[in-house]
């Protein structure tokens, strides 16, 4: 249960932070060049959007989440749980972003779906911890 | 190049997770899950020497990565680095001593599979 908790929020988090963050850097603008001040000027830009600051935020939540599921969760399970991510990113690009998804990756999501479906049914943890 | 970039990828991608997964065990299971307890996570985080390592490998990937898009499509570089799913069940299998039952090598198969067309 409480992996499950976990899992949802690393998967959302993870998904929609880099959606925001996609989103963001569209308003802000391509970034020019690699010269470093180019580099500093548009990091500085990117701070200032709010879907970019967001974004950053829900990435943060993903990194410390994922660090304490993995305190006592096999990495194998974690690991494949977590590619549910691809479904949700293909759903949201294609309902909010307004991408076109083709036919090759909808049948990938679907084998994602059915993969995670598989391992969701197997135990969170198989190594005896103290 | 191309499949040293790429195997410095997946390499890297592969041990960041596995440094990470044996730091956090070395912590022991989290009990506690007041907001307070994240900013303890962080700190024995930072402190852990496999975690740090783990940052260093995803470091190494991001670059390899990086160098990789440079010199071939992105819809060869995505979907290739799908290897990780694989490379990474087999290191937890013989590395961290997970049970790998059949139903859960079937599951990483699907997502292999379906993380390579859904990248193409």
């Amino acid at each position: 249960m409480k992996t499950r908790v976990f899992l949802l929020i690393i998967i959302v988090a993870n998904a929609v932070g880099n959606v925001l963050l996609s989103y963001g850097m569209r308003q802000v603008g391509s970034i020019a060049s690699y010269s470093p001040l180019e580099l500093v000027a548009g990091s500085l830009r990117a701070a200032g959007n709010p879907w970019v600051l967001a974004g950053v935020g829900l990435l943060a939540v993903f990194f410390v989440a994922h660090l304490m599921v993995l305190s006592w969760a096999d990495l194998s399970y974690i690991l494949l749980m977590t590619s549910a991510g691809y479904i949700l990113v293909t759903l949201l690009s294609w309902s909010w972003l307004g991408e076109r998804v083709s036919p090759g990756r909808w049948a990938g999501t679907a084998a994602i779906a059915a993969g995670v479906a598989l391992v969701g049914r197997t135990p969170v943890s198989t190594v005896p911890r103290p | 190049m191309t499949w040293f970039l790429l195997a410095l990828v997946v390499a890297g991608t592969a041990a960041g997770d596995l440094c990470q997964s044996i730091g956090m065990k070395q912590q022991g299971a989290i009990r506690d899950f007041r907001p307070g307890a994240l900013g303890r996570v962080l700190s024995l985080a930072a402190r852990n020497r496999w975690v740090l390592a783990s940052i260093g490998c995803f470091a190494v990937s991001f670059f390899g990565f990086l160098g990789l898009v440079s010199i071939v499509d992105l819809s060869f570089a995505a979907p290739a680095t799908a290897a990780a799913y694989v490379v990474e069940t087999l290191l937890a299998r013989y590395v961290l001593k997970e049970s790998i039952s059949r139903q859960r090598w079937a599951g990483a198969l699907l997502v292999t599979l379906g993380v390579v067309l859904v990248s193409l």
